[in-house]
């Protein structure tokens, strides 16, 4: 098989060496063969290092503490925001608040906005629209915010081939619509989706446009000036950074107008036992003792992928996944769930085996030392539009090699021969 | 990795060829239990009468594990009196949290041997249970309700 795909990122060698845990042996001394990094990436040793440098050197609390220690964990954690803001090309960088998750940034986005007075309050009437490939984080929040305010939720269908349907953009996104929010790369079919398009619509009625970069930071350019958001969300164990780190980025005039989101210190400017005044954005949103050696690892993870260029790791990502998509359509009895033309996704590839269940899949790739997900990747919803309980989805990122993906097709024949399906 | 011990040939075969499948009249009782993280799914339905459990049927999506877990279940338990019913899944309780420390009794657990491989890997103790769960939240449901109902 061909191991010289065109767009594979340079001295991939070099860069697999920068990721101790792709040396690991596997029961049987199996060699890992990692293919799960849509569901979470590992890391490179100059992100361990800088944190552990950190917990070692600099530990100290943040913003108060008046002493050297503090003041250096104040400018790792502050310089941290400076990083992020230039990643994602913000216009500020008291733009950018860190939170536990992309998660809990999704949630602070609906939870504020149920919260505000004013013309950024969604309320009863009002409406929020979403997508049908959205992942549950993109989803439940959004129903909460809409239950609990009269608001109405719609959301856009899909067509078969994975893309969003767009054909009632303008029955969907209407004068009462207060609210788009959408995936920028789709978790499950890996379909990127035309968010800059979608977000110029939603402005000509005002509404303002959350958009869910999990998946898309990772792997593409990242410029919320130019991809026209108000808002976007994404987590640092995605990006080669550790967990219990996530990113908010809200344009500022927006953060401004917004009540807080979790109430305790670091939120406020004064507190009376009467009642409290808040913190400018971004420490408005960023009660309690924030998550400080996590910013330094995230910090370094995305000056890591800075370095490589996103661009060139989009390729890379390309590349794998057409050799994959090839790969799978030459399997009989193998379904891809999702976009074929690679131009149009990302590096994550679901797909369904006739005959065998995703964990049966997944438990059978395991025992050859290969790690995929299975099952319905927090995106239920998207799997029953095209009628699967669940599927197999394995994902690569800037360390996968060919043979990799030569190994995931020797292995899904090897799960069809056990199974006794082909 | 031993992946026959987890993949016995009778767990294969009753994933194939499930016994009791599909859902049945009469029943007093109805449950939906569902494995969050995986997706998987039953319905079940207990019919009870004097003691005895006289049917279990049951629509489930999952994996073979779960599956064929459903089937040996629904056999094991079908026309026995519901404390040996109860008792059979605490031994299979025992044995699927046992990580293979366990020889299962097969007067007791009849089939239901063939999962002692499945304790051994403990992210998939959840799928042969999910079918035992709905069984025992259907029976004690059941209980508490008289007379069998008929399908709406």
């Amino acid at each position: 098989m061909t191991h010289d795909l065109d767009g594979l990122l340079p001295g991939l060698d070099v860069i697999r060496k920068d990721f101790p845990i792709l040396e690991r042996r596997l029961a049987d001394d199996l060699p890992l063969v990692y293919l799960d990094s849509a569901n979470t990436s590992q890391k490179p040793q100059v992100v361990i290092d800088s944190m552990v440098d950190h917990l070692e050197r600099h530990n100290a609390n943040v913003a108060r503490a008046m002493h050297q220690l503090g003041a250096e964990a104040n400018e790792a954690f502050e310089s941290a925001r400076d990083t992020v803001a230039r990643f994602v090309n913000a216009p500020s960088r008291d733009e950018v608040i860190f939170t536990k998750n992309a998660s809990e940034a999704l949630n602070l986005v609906a939870n504020t906005l149920a919260w505000a007075d004013g013309p950024l309050g969604v309320g009863e009437g009002d409406r929020v629209v979403i997508t049908e490939m959205e992942h549950h984080s993109n989803i439940v929040p959004w129903q909460l915010l809409t239950q609990r305010k009269g608001a109405e939720l719609r959301w856009f269908g899909l067509t078969d081939d994975g893309h969003l349907d767009l054909s009632n953009i303008d029955e969907l996104i209407t004068e009462r619509t207060k609210v788009v929010a959408l995936t920028w790369v789709s978790n499950m079919l890996g379909t990127i989706n035309p968010v800059a398009e979608i977000a110029r619509r939603a402005h000509e009625v005002g509404a303002l446009v959350v958009v869910d970069a999990s998946q898309a930071a990772p792997q593409l350019r990242v410029d919320v000036q130019a991809v026209g958001a108000d808002f976007l969300a994404f987590t640092g164990h995605k990006v080669t950074g550790p967990t219990g780190i996530g990113v908010l980025w809200g344009r500022h005039e927006l953060l401004a107008q917004l009540p807080p989101f979790l109430g305790g210190g670091e939120m406020i400017e004064t507190v009376a036992m009467e009642r409290s005044t808040y913190a400018a954005p971004p420490h408005r949103f960023e009660a309690g003792t924030p998550p400080i050696a996590e910013a330094v690892g995230l910090a370094t993870a995305l000056d890591y992928l800075a370095e490589i260029g996103l661009d060139a790791i989009h390729r890379h990502e390309q590349a794998l996944t057409g050799h994959l998509l090839g790969g799978l359509a030459d399997i009989p009895g193998v379904t891809v769930l999702g976009p074929l033309d690679t131009t149009e996704r990302g590096g994550a590839v679901a797909f369904e085996i006739e005959g065998v269940h995703p964990h049966d899949v997944a438990q059978l790739l395991d025992s050859r030392g290969i790690a995929v997900r299975a099952g319905h990747h927090c995106a239920k919803p998207a799997h029953k539009r095209f009628g699967v309980q669940s599927s197999t989805r394995a994902s690569s990122y800037l360390y996968t090699t060919p043979s990799e993906v030569d190994a995931l097709l020797e292995g899904i024949i090897a799960t069809q021969d056990y199974f006794k399906v082909r | 990795m031993d992946l026959d011990s987890l993949y016995q040939e009778i767990i294969l075969d009753h994933y194939r060829n499930p016994h009791h499948a599909g859902l049945r009249d009469p029943f007093e009782s109805e449950v939906h239990h569902v494995n969050p993280t995986c997706g998987d799914e039953i319905t079940l339905r207990v019919h009870l009468d004097d003691g005895v459990v006289r049917d279990v049927s049951y629509d489930a999506e999952g994996c073979s594990i779960s599956q064929a877990a459903a089937s040996v279940m629904a056999d094991l338990v079908i026309d026995k009196p519901l404390t040996d019913a109860l008792a059979k899944h605490e031994a299979f309780l025992e044995l699927m949290q046992s990580r293979g420390t366990i020889e299962p009794d097969e007067d007791v657990l009849e089939d239901g041997i063939a999962f002692a491989g499945v304790s051994k890997f403990p992210a998939r103790v959840k799928c042969a249970l999910l079918s035992w769960m709905a069984f025992k939240d259907a029976a004690s449901t059941a209980l508490a309700t008289d007379a069998p109902k008929e399908d709406a």
